[in-house]
Order: structure tokens, then sequence, then C-alpha cells
């Protein structure tokens, strides 16, 4: 318990994760909050990474979290980007309004 | 040590909690600064586990550009005032409880290959980028980054470049009726069209702009 180990780091990761699968699952409100649920996951793959390359002494797992960090960044600009297209077509980004392509 | 045990159940409490409530948030404006409360207790993690470069690099690409990002469109689209209640269509809400049931099977899977990996240690073999202690984090970072790993940096680089590309193409939008100075015009104009010599006749005047 006083000993914080490797596990601790992933336990964290994992909770942080479903959290944000729990976010994209139980979200009615508007499509931003998903986006952000995603960043949410992709920052639980950065704790796991980097607590690996720590803990196991290796410095790949460090430098592919800076590479995570940049895909995150393009895909939130990108995403906010096409929200932002969308809203100005039809007014509304909730979740439940946007069934345009009757999935 | 027990100084680290107590930095780190404080940093991921607050992480854990302030996850929650960029889910639960009814407001998107205080689901924004939640995230940017999660963003900065990880990076004082990472920092703490001692990849401080990481860390730094988290707080200046999440907390300064991302999240303001979102700040910013949250801002401008005005969906804070929208009415922000849970589970409004009837007909939809139907996969809530398939969702929470998926997310809690997906955590148990995630525990039980934490405690696999606790009870197996040797199931790690050593890689050839040994973190050397002599040298800070930042130093070794560079060190990798620029030799071994140099083409998926500058492919990296790309995805930057297209992702800002494509948000500029997305977002762009051609107004009507608004003065703009046209290069070309300007640069191909010649001289017979522009300039006319002409021959003021005395005591009348030149009469232009007819």
């Amino acid at each position: 318990m006083i000993e914080i180990g490797l596990g601790h780091y992933l336990t964290l990761g994992a909770v942080i994760f479903s959290i944000g699968i729990i976010g994209i699952f139980l979200n009615r409100k508007n499509i931003i909050v998903i986006l952000m649920s995603i960043e949410l996951i992709l920052l639980a793959v950065n704790i796991n990474l980097v607590s690996f390359s720590m803990y196991l002494g290796d410095l790949t797992g460090q430098v592919f979290t800076l590479f995570i960090l940049t895909v995150a960044a393009a895909e939130a600009a990108i995403g906010l980007a096409i929200i932002v297209v969308y809203y100005r077509n039809s007014g509304t980004i909730r979740v439940e309004e946007i069934d345009k392509l009757k999935g | 040590m027990i100084a680290h045990a107590i930095f780190f159940y404080v940093f991921s409490i607050i992480a854990v909690v302030s996850a929650v409530m960029v889910t639960v948030s009814k407001n998107t404006v205080h689901s924004v600064f939640f995230l940017i409360l999660d963003f900065i207790s990880i990076s004082c993690l990472f920092i703490m586990i001692g990849a401080e470069f990481l860390g730094m690099i988290m707080l200046i690409v999440y907390v300064g550009a991302v999240a303001v990002l979102f700040l910013f469109v949250v801002m401008m689209l005005n969906v804070a005032q929208q009415k922000n209640q849970w589970f409004i269509s009837k007909e939809n809400s139907n996969h809530i409880p398939i969702g929470l049931l998926i997310s809690v099977i997906i955590f148990f899977e995630l525990i039980i290959v934490i405690g696999g990996w606790k009870y197996k240690p040797d199931l790690f073999d050593q890689g050839n980028l040994s973190i050397v202690n002599d040298v800070s984090n930042t130093h070794s970072l560079g060190m990798v980054l620029y030799t071994d790993y140099i083409h998926i940096f500058q492919i990296s680089g790309m995805i930057l470049l297209i992702a800002m590309i494509g948000a500029i193409v997305l977002t762009f939008r051609q107004r009507e009726g608004v003065k703009k100075q046209s290069y070309l015009k300007q640069i191909s104009r010649e001289r017979a069209e522009g300039v006319e010599v002409v021959e003021v006749a005395s005591n009348k005047g030149v009469k232009i702009d007819d």
C-alpha cells in the first residue's frame, strides 16, 4: 500500500480508461463531451506507456507517448473542426439529434 | 517513500474524480475545466515518476492547446446554455445499461491483466533502449528521438500539418460582398491600361473620369 509500484499506475490507467468508455456510452448531451472522453482514453494509454517505460527501464514507451500526444492533438483539432461545420449546417450537436446517417 | 505514496494518492484521486466529473457534469464548460484539472494532475504524476519531459509537454500540448481549443469551441457554439439534462429520449436510451456493463467488464479485464503482470514478471525481455541514469530525461529522449525514430518523428510532423490543413479547409467559408485585395490583378496590370498621356490644351483643362 505504501510502496508505489507499477500496479498502482496501471490501475490508475485502467480506472481512467473505463471512465472514458463510460463517458462515451453514457453521454446524452453534446458530442464535445464524447471527444473529451476520447481524450481521457488516450490519457490512460499514455499513463500505462509511461509507467511501463519507467519501471522496466526502456525509453521506447516515452517515445511512443510523444507520438500518441501528437495524434491526440491532431484528432482534437479535426474533430472540433467537424463539429463546428456540423453546428453551422444543422444548428445542433446533441447526440440524439445527429441521425442523418440513419445508423 | 511515504511522501511518494502520499503524492501518488493525492494526484490519482484528483485525476479520477475529475475524470468522473468530465463525464457526469451537466455543463459542458465545467467538463472542460475538469478535463484541464485531470491533465494537470496526470502531468504531475508523470513528473513525479521521472518522465519530466513528457509531463511538461503534456502541460503545454493538452492544457495549453487542446483544452483551450475545447473551451473555445464550447463557448463559440453556445452549447452551455442548451438544456443538458440526462436521458431525454426514451427510445434511444436502452443502450446505456449495456454500455455500463461493457465498461465494467473492460475495467475488470484490465485489472486481471495487471494482476497477471504482477505474478509473471519474466514476461519482458530487456529492450535495447535502456534508461541511462546519468543524463536527464529530456537529453535521453532527444538522443533517441532524432536518431532511431527520426522517420516516425517526421511522419508525426506530417500528421500535424495535414490536421492543420484539414481544419482550415473544413471551417473555411467564402463570404459574399467582402472587398479583398487581388494580387493577380495587381501584378498583371500593364502600363497601357493604367497610364494615359494627355495633351493638355491651354485654358481648357482635362476632363477625366467620364
